[in-house]
């Protein structure tokens, strides 16, 4: 599991936002674009790409996009 | 007047009786008197609430663990149940997925336990004439689907839509043969099916409820009380919101 890969299913979740926003170190929640529909689909394609079950609160530990990245390697 | 609302003398099936609501739902029923036949795919949680419950006056409660979405299970269920003077089909599961998640896999597992199972075993006891005349039959839909719809919560609200045509269905097939049909509709309950959303979440939803609190499973299993006893005799087809006022805004 690469972080440049798990930053584009995470940009591709996203339809206005600019690709470049979204870094290692990208604090998610400060997106114009995030919402919580957004929050589920990450969830959701966590869940379908990586076959890791994400809850409310592992999300809610993840400030950035790294953070949340490292989350799911301890899961896999 | 004798008490209309009392449940003395009916035998009554209720469907995942292991979890939050169906579990409050057995020791309310037991508490006006009904005697309760328990099932659930749990088992070990399923005979924990049995032994929970004090004696019935009239007869044994009971406990049959079954998985109600496969054929065998559910068939042995049926000729196992005494002729019954209520049914409710409590057992659900739910999963956030928003649509373009949503697999064919999750699809068929949720709307099998949701959907199909309480209309084949609903089916099934009304062909063996397991209900009896003057019977209550009462399924546990939903505010969503029914009265709203949320993101990520498609799959679980197309299934108690289902639910709501099949329960009016019910109440005007079996009207004339003095069985009546209806449901609870309940938002959020403070059970393990909502224990995925964080402090916050749970928090920023309370918002929509009028009366600032989601649901206890005793206010859920109240309803279905009156919905079983003869104190709803004219009452068939209604679906019942118990939702602190949340539909309304």
């Amino acid at each position: 599991m690469e972080i440049k890969e798990f930053i584009e299913n995470f940009a591709s979740q996203f339809d206005d936002t600019p690709v470049e926003e979204f870094k290692a170190e990208t604090q998610f929640r400060e997106l114009d674009e995030w919402s919580s529909l957004i929050a589920l689909s990450v969830i959701a394609m966590v869940d379908e790409e990586y076959d890791v079950t994400l809850k409310g609160d592992d999300m809610k530990a993840a400030n950035t996009i790294g953070e949340l990245f490292e989350i799911v390697k301890s899961k896999l | 007047m004798s008490n209309p609302f009392s449940l003395e003398g009916k035998t009554i099936l209720i469907t995942g009786a292991a979890g939050g609501i169906g579990s409050k739902t057995a020791s309310v029923l037991v508490g006006l008197g009904a005697r309760v036949v328990l099932t659930d795919i749990r088992e070990e949680p399923l005979h924990a609430v049995l032994e929970s419950l004090p004696q019935a006056a009239d007869g044994n409660h009971e406990a049959i663990a079954s998985d109600l979405t496969d054929e065998a299970s559910l068939k042995a269920l049926v000729d196992a149940c005494p002729a019954l003077d209520g049914l409710v089909c409590n057992a659900g599961v739910m999963k956030l997925t928003p649509v373009p998640f949503i697999s064919n896999e999750e699809l068929q597992r949720i709307q099998s336990i949701n959907l199909n199972a309480p209309i084949l075993l609903t089916k099934s006891l009304l062909r063996k004439k397991k209900i009896n005349k003057g019977g209550s039959i009462v399924f546990t839909a939903s505010a969503a689907g029914v009265y709203r719809v949320s993101i990520g919560n498609a799959i679980y609200a197309t299934t108690k839509c289902g639910i709501d045509a099949f329960m009016r269905t019910v109440a005007l097939e079996m009207g004339p043969k003095g069985i009546r049909c209806n449901s609870v509709n309940p938002g959020m309950v403070e059970t393990a099916l909502i224990a995925g959303f964080t402090e916050e979440e749970k928090e920023r939803e309370m918002q929509n409820y009028p009366l600032r609190r989601f649901a206890k499973p005793e206010d859920i299993a109240l309803g279905v009380a009156y919905l079983l006893s003869d104190a709803s005799s004219f009452v068939t087809g209604t679906a019942l919101k118990i939702d602190g006022g949340m539909t309304l805004g």
